[in-house]
Formats: C-alpha cells, sequence, structure tokens
C-alpha cells in the first residue's frame, strides 16, 4: 500500500497521530514560517497552514506549505470556502499539489466580519462538504467539477473539521457524516476543553461507525492565560471551556505552566476515547511551546 | 418584497446640491410598507429638504410625487408633467423603480433617495428581515421551507457551521442560526432525514453570476398580430 502522505502513511498504521498548527504571518517574507518549521520539525507528523484564519490577511496558506516543504516538514494545507470560488479553489488544489502539498483540509472559513476586512465579498460559492466532493473527483476521477478531464490529478489525502461544540448538539455527527460521505479521511476538530461534551460527541460517532471510515484528530489548545480561556469560553461561538479550566487557569501561580499541564491531562483523557486516532496542536501564536507538549505526552519521537 | 431605508439627509442635501427644481417621487409598493418611500415618506422629506433650502437662503423648488409602481413604466409615464423641465428627480422607490424613472425620462437626472436592501418581509412593526436570495433555483422544499442562501451567513447549503450556538450564528447574536431553524422546520414537518442529504455543488447560473437575469414569459408576450390591433394598450 502507498500512501499519499506520512500523515495518511501513521493513520493508517494505527499510530496515534500528531498534527499542529502553524499561523502564516502577516508578511511578504517567509522566514517567519522557515523558522516555526525548523524549530517544529520532528514533533508532529503533519503541520497545517491556516488560511487568513479570523479573517486577518496574512501570508497565503499554499505558499507557505511550499516554504514548510522547502524545509523538510510535511504540510497540511487548509482552504476555506470563503474566499475562493470553484475555480480558484480547484486551480489552488492543482498548484499546491504541484508544489509537492500531500493534505489538504477543507472549511468554510472564519466569517469575514471577525477579520481586518469587514467589507469583504464572501463567496461560500461551495460550502467545505461540497469542496471535499469536487476535491475528491478532481483525485479520483482525474477530472474538474463539470467533467473536463485533469493532464495529472492531484494525489491529496483529505481532511475536513468538525465541531463537536457547536449547536444543534444532534447535528454534529450528522454533519461529520455527511464530510465522510463526501471525502473526509481525517477530521480535525474544534478544541477539546469540555471532555465531558466531546466523550458524548464521539458515542454519536461510534453510532454511525464513522470513526471506522475517518481518522477523528481531537484539538487541543496550550492556554497561555486565564483571560484566554475566559475570552474562548464566552467570546467564541461553538467553543465550551468549562469554568472549572477557567478557575484553575485563574489561580495558578504560572498560568503558563498550568496551561501546559491542562493540555497534557486532556491529552491523556483524549488517549482514550475510541475512535480518537489522533490529537491536533493548536498553539495560535504559541508554536515553541509544541515540541515540549508532545514529549511530555509521551507522543516523542515522531514515526 | 423588496426592503430599503432612505439615505442620510445629509447625503441627499449633497446630492441635491445646486439643482433649483427637484420632484421628490416616492412610490407606493414596497418601500411605502417598510416606511422608506411611500406618500408619508416623500412629504416629510420634502418638507425637510424645503427648510434646509430656506435656512441656507437657497432658490429651490421641491415638489412631491407619489406613484403606484415606481417599477413599471404604465404608471410613472403618467408623471410626465411633473418631471418634465425640473432639473433632478429624487427618487424614493428601490433601485428598480429609480432605473425605470430615468429610463422613461433621459434628460432629467434621477437621484436615489433610498439604499435598497433586500428581499425580505415585515417581522414586526418597523422591522425587516432578508428572507429571499434571489438565487433562480429554489430549495426550500429541501430546507424546511426556510432560505439558507439568504439566511445562513456562509450561505451554507449542507448545515451549520462551528459557529452556531444557542440557535444564534457567530456573527451577530442578532441573527438566528439558518440550520438550527431549517433542522427544526424539517423535525416538526415529519423529514428529519432531509438533513442528511448531501446537497451537491450548486449551479449559480439562474442568480445573478450569469450575468443580468431577464426572463420571457412566451405565453405573455404579444405577437406582431397582437400588437397591431393594439392588445396591451
Amino acid at each position: 500500500m502507498s500512501y499519499r502522505s506520512n500523515l495518511e502513511r501513521v493513520l493508517a498504521s494505527g499510530r496515534f497521530a500528531v498534527t499542529a498548527e502553524i499561523g502564516p504571518p502577516k508578511s511578504a517574507s517567509g522566514d517567519a514560517v522557515r523558522q516555526r518549521a525548523r524549530m517544529l520539525r520532528g514533533h508532529a507528523d503533519a503541520f497545517n497552514l491556516t488560511d487568513n484564519q479570523t479573517a486577518i490577511v496574512r501570508l497565503s496558506s499554499v505558499a507557505s506549505a511550499a516554504l514548510c516543504i522547502q524545509e523538510g516538514i510535511e504540510p497540511v494545507v487548509q482552504m476555506t470556502c470563503r474566499d475562493r470560488n470553484r475555480i480558484a479553489l480547484q486551480s489552488d488544489l492543482l498548484g499546491a499539489a504541484s508544489l509537492g502539498v500531500r493534505n489538504v483540509l477543507c472549511l468554510s472559513g472564519d466569517h469575514q466580519t471577525f477579520g481586518n476586512q469587514k467589507g469583504a465579498k464572501n463567496v461560500y460559492d461551495l460550502d467545505p462538504i461540497q469542496e471535499l466532493v469536487v476535491f475528491r473527483r478532481m483525485r479520483d476521477e482525474g477530472m474538474v467539477w463539470g467533467g473536463d478531464a485533469l493532464e495529472q490529478a492531484p494525489q491529496v489525502f483529505l481532511g475536513a473539521t468538525t465541531n463537536p461544540f457547536a449547536d444543534p448538539f444532534e447535528l454534529r455527527a450528522v454533519r461529520l457524516a455527511k464530510k465522510v460521505s463526501a471525502g473526509a479521511e481525517f477530521v480535525q476538530t474544534q478544541a477539546v476543553f469540555d471532555l465531558e461534551r466531546f466523550e458524548r460527541f464521539m458515542e454519536q460517532v461510534r453510532e454511525r461507525r464513522l470513526d471506522e471510515k475517518v481518522h477523528v484528530l481531537a484539538g487541543v489548545i496550550p492556554l497561555r492565560s486565564a483571560g484566554a480561556a475566559r475570552y474562548m469560553r464566552d467570546k467564541v461561538s461553538g467553543m465550551s471551556v468549562p469554568d472549572e479550566i477557567v478557575d484553575r487557569m485563574k489561580n495558578a501561580p504560572e498560568p503558563k505552566k498550568e496551561g501546559v499541564r491542562i493540555c497534557l491531562e486532556t491529552i491523556e483523557q483524549l488517549r482514550s476515547v475510541r475512535g480518537v486516532h489522533g490529537i491536533h496542536i493548536m498553539a495560535i501564536g504559541w508554536e515553541d511551546i509544541v515540541p515540549e507538549v508532545v514529549e511530555q505526552a509521551g507522543l516523542s519521537p515522531r514515526p | 418584497m423588496i426592503i430599503a431605508e432612505q439615505k442620510e439627509i445629509a447625503r441627499i442635501i449633497e446630492m441635491i446640491d445646486g439643482r433649483r427644481s427637484v420632484l421628490v417621487a416616492g412610490c407606493r409598493s414596497c418601500v411605502a410598507v417598510c416606511q422608506a418611500g411611500g406618500e408619508r415618506e416623500v412629504a416629510a422629506l420634502a418638507e425637510a429638504l424645503r427648510l434646509h433650502a430656506a435656512a441656507g437662503g437657497l432658490e429651490r423648488s421641491v415638489e412631491t410625487v407619489t406613484v403606484e409602481r415606481q417599477c413599471e413604466k404604465e404608471w410613472v409615464q403618467e408623471i410626465a408633467h411633473l418631471v418634465e423641465g425640473k432639473d433632478a428627480v429624487l427618487s424614493l422607490a428601490c433601485g428598480v423603480g429609480a432605473q425605470v424613472m430615468q429610463a422613461l425620462y433621459p434628460e432629467v437626472q434621477v437621484l436615489p433617495g433610498l439604499n435598497t436592501s433586500n428581499m425580505g418581509a415585515p417581522v414586526e412593526q418597523g422591522v425587516y428581515e432578508e428572507r429571499c436570495g434571489g438565487c433562480g433555483d429554489c430549495v426550500l422544499h429541501l430546507t424546511g421551507g426556510i432560505c439558507p442562501v439568504a439566511r445562513c451567513s456562509k450561505s451554507l447549503l449542507n448545515g451549520p457551521c462551528g459557529g452556531s450556538q444557542n440557535g444564534r450564528c457567530e456573527i451577530d447574536p442578532e441573527t438566528p442560526c439558518a440550520w438550527e431553524l431549517i433542522y427544526r422546520s424539517l423535525v416538526r414537518l415529519g423529514h428529519p432525514e432531509l438533513i442528511e442529504v448531501n446537497i451537491p455543488p450548486k449551479d449559480w447560473m439562474p442568480s445573478r453570476h450569469g450575468g443580468p437575469r431577464r426572463i420571457v414569459r412566451k405565453s405573455a408576450v404579444l405577437s406582431d398580430e397582437e400588437r397591431d390591433r393594439g392588445v396591451g394598450l
């Protein structure tokens, strides 16, 4: 069996996978991406490059991925439906594949009203489920949407996001099932702080036997401060941060250490949840903590 | 109906700067219902413009008229005697009405007094909400009678994104999550299975993305012979 990417190989082997996020800079220089890539090399199986996250203009995810490849780490390119119609999405998939990208994550993207381009048109020609359908057809049938043949199909491992903490709760597994039937081979979840709700979500996932069809990588965020925990609890739709976590951060003499401790405890618990095949670390500007988290979680060295 | 709202008075005053005779032209249809350009709003705006002119010592006549429907030339034709000779018409119709007015009276500049917003409905006195995205390929039979194109902030066709919380959309606590509404409606209608259907990429051609739209209803178009006989006049 040949695998399209290292991430696919690790997941197929049944080993617990680790992915981590790299936020591209607000810069025309790729130095920050290169630096982070060098610092993170060997500490995860693949690295997500976010696509203008929270609708703030940054170095493009495809260009950032190319820089990562040059630095010897495997990228997961995030491609949102917010900014590109089906022409641009398909073209960027071909472009990414031509640069050596082998993992692509399909997602709707944060609405533009959150970012620094509030007056932008929102595109949403495709939704992420349709994006998966189109990308899978390009890969498996070697044709673009509409039927024109490609000279070479993009060989990519297709991913999506899933959020167990948004509402209506009973639709979360339904939407995951739709993503799986559209072509998602792996999914990364919104950050888990509320394990009780996450377990209930995974129960629904297992009831539908989705855990046999898709690799679920549970998202984790190492918290840096009580303020960050409070913000996520109170201000971010689709996140669930229990009061207990906020209190622990608030009362900790060294909040950063406490944040790492909470993250490690969460990872430990996630590893025992049936159907969870890996973790996805979103350090959000604190990428240099990732090696420590992976090592202390006992997940080093990476295969 | 079409929902519109009046431009700020300061913007309107800027637009009519230098015009000595202005006709404020309202419409008794949609914009009257949403209280932006009906008879009452025409009278109030005209009075405000007269006061502004008087206060600034400007020589300006402001007349008013409100037609049944400014989007149909048959109604707009009837006010030729009021339009001709004016420096400008300040249209308090939607963008459609303002353009029909301009097309009929190409020698007189028509200025937009309203910002046309959307196809929506009054939900309570003074509150109007968008309901239809005019996509040209209706999916309401699949979505419990609630339009995801117009009412989901991302126009998603396959369920709620990760920003749906407590029935609200992440972009604004005043905005209900369309997919929560769709889901509840499908359950009430006894068709929760529809939420599991993958809707394929939408053909946006019938939407504005296929270029400006034109619909020809052949059965209603007059034949040459009918035209000669004067049918429809």
